[in-house]
């Protein structure tokens, strides 16, 4: 096995402990926001299809690739809007008058 | 020069991915912190494109264009409601994604001349595929089942574990060989063939009401995929998110199951929610006690501390905000309204929150279970709009109920239960429910948006009159 493999488990077996403990503490409240932004996040496989759709590994590559940014990009935009539309929503209730006159949809 | 400003570019991207997550811990800094995590994505973008692997523009450019217009009407234009089925739509896209790379880079190394793989790397391909093409297959059939394309309820024929058993180990034995033999083009896309058939095998016989569950999982799936490419491509940014994503997803899962007091291996194989699992105890000769808006309105008017306890039946009646109103009327009367959110209202965790944060109701009077499950037994009225199996008192006492056992809100200990109900019907698990026929339940039948605005009026109308 290489060095590149060893660090690379290295690297995601530390990256599952930070996500399990910073996930664990995410309130209920919040638990549909966190799934749509995780959602976003693993489209970080745009970052692969880049790669692929940068034309070094041929054309049938380039292709292929391009369609997987299409795809990723889609799942970026939509993950990470729909998140941030949803978190606009949550407001305490501390200045109710204000709220409701400032209220953006 | 450059392979270190990339690498720095990912490493940026990662701690902000990383920090916007955590933002998630705290409803008032969240918004900021995904805002922090977008540009953290749009950092590793950016930081790709100097990437000395990238040689032209052409493909990249027509790839980002139709990926933003795609993804922004989708994003803008869905309904709260529809928040799950949307999330397993764009993991089928997330997961085409990983995918498809797998395949660019197993068909460019292996064409006459090409670089080839090592064992390794070609164990990290299987996996990508493999998790990748399940993901996407799967995703549909859930988007499918969600957005009722599909029949929700679960579908299944005898035998259908074993079948299922049987393409997973062909599946294996695949990957196996595949690593064994790396240049086995065919096993390579036979792989990809199987798995994206247990995909479908697998999330079919699962009832809708589960779905959530098998979405999150999915998710947990794209993750791992995610990282698998990371393994393949070498990079770290893939890796760890991938690895939070991964943990992250599989985490959710199993908090679904627990809140519905169901494991894990029950939920993917015992096709739950079938027709035949409902309890056949019928209550014909019980009587339920139905309440007028007036008396009922009377009630609310002079009590002094209120919980109510939605369910998606609230959100298909678009009541949301008729219950807000109600809620404030009463708060103007110096009553003290709360809301008891249940782990599985709503068709996903956390769904309810996110339908009455919509509709204006400050986050701060939703509370968790495990939080008012106490306060019950000093409330005046408990307000039940479209919940049903979450407040069933079956599932503290009776062992032979399908849901003994289930976390439930405790409304049947407040002093008087008002349910708001179309009609006599059981739930989602096709359970009749003995909170309706306790002393203190008081029905009020009629649609819920109807009935919410009358008990607004019948109140408003008895401040007026006194």
């Amino acid at each position: 096995m290489s060095l590149t493999a060893v660090m690379q488990i290295y690297v995601f077996l530390l990256a599952s402990v930070v996500g399990y403990l910073v996930i664990t503490r995410v309130p209920p409240l919040l638990h549909t926001p966190l799934m749509s932004a995780t959602n976003a996040i693993s489209a970080i496989t745009i970052v692969g299809a880049l790669i692929m759709a940068g034309g070094k590994y041929g054309f049938v590559a380039e292709v292929l690739g391009t369609v997987a940014v299409a795809c990723a990009m889609t799942n970026v935009v939509s993950g990470f809007l729909i998140t941030d539309r949803m978190l606009r929503m949550f407001r305490t209730g501390d200045k109710p008058a204000a709220g409701k006159g400032e209220a953006r949809s | 020069m450059r392979e270190l400003l990339v690498q720095g570019a990912y490493l940026v991207s990662c701690l902000l991915l990383i920090l916007g997550l955590k933002s998630l811990t705290r409803p008032d800094q969240a918004k900021r912190g995904m805002q922090h995590a977008a540009i953290g994505m749009l950092v590793a973008i950016l930081g790709t494109l100097i990437h000395q692997d990238v040689l032209g523009y052409r493909g990249i450019i027509i790839g980002l264009v139709a990926g933003s217009l795609l993804g922004y009407p989708i994003a803008m234009w869905v309904p709260m409601t529809a928040v799950p089925q949307m999330i397993a739509f764009s993991h089928i896209f997330g997961a085409l994604a990983a995918t498809l790379v797998g395949v660019a880079k197993y068909y460019h190394a292996w064409i006459p001349g090409g670089e080839g793989l090592s064992r390794g790397i070609t164990a990290a391909l299987g996996f990508e595929v493999l998790l990748g093409s399940l993901t996407v297959t799967g995703s549909f059939i859930a988007f499918g089942k969600l957005q009722e394309l599909l029949p929700s309820r679960p579908l299944t024929y005898r035998g259908q574990n074993a079948v299922n058993l049987l393409l997973a180990l062909v599946m294996i034995g695949a990957l196996v060989y595949l690593i064994v033999n790396p240049p086995m083009t065919v096993v390579f896309y036979l792989l990809m063939a199987l798995a994206a058939l247990i995909g479908i095998f697998l999330v079919l016989p699962i009832g809708g009401a589960d779905m959530p569950v098998v979405v999150s999982l999915l998710n947990s799936y794209a993750g791992l995929a995610a990282a698998a490419t990371g393994f393949v491509m070498e990079n770290n940014v893939l890796v760890v998110c991938g690895a939070l994503e991964g943990a992250s997803g599989a985490l959710l899962s199993v908090l679904m199951c627990k809140a519905m007091n169901r494991s894990f291996g029950n939920v993917l194989f015992g096709a739950f929610g079938s027709p035949a699992a409902a309890g056949d105890k019928t209550a014909t000769d019980k009587t339920v006690k139905s309440v007028t808006a007036e008396d009922a309105a009377m009630q609310l008017a002079y009590a002094s501390k209120v919980i109510v306890v939605p369910g998606y039946g609230l959100a298909v009646a678009q009541a949301q905000q008729q219950i807000r109103e109600l809620a404030e009327l009463i708060e103007k009367r110096g009553g003290v309204v709360k809301y008891a959110i249940h782990p599985v209202a709503g068709r996903m965790p956390g769904h309810m929150n996110v339908l009455l944060a919509e509709a204006n109701v400050p986050y701060d009077h939703l509370y968790d279970m495990d939080d008012i499950n106490d306060e019950f037994a000093d409330t005046d009225v408990a307000i039940v709009v479209g919940a049903n199996d979450v407040v069933n008192p079956a599932a503290r006492t009776d062992k032979s109920s399908p849901i003994y056992g289930m976390p439930i809100l405790n409304a049947d200990k407040a002093r008087t239960v008002l349910v708001l109900k179309r009609g006599m019907s059981p739930g989602f698990a096709g359970i009749e429910n003995e909170l309706f026929y306790l002393d203190n339940t008081y029905m009020l039948f009629g649609d819920a948006h109807k009935s919410l605005s009358k008990l607004t009026t019948e109140i408003k109308a008895l401040a007026a009159g006194a």
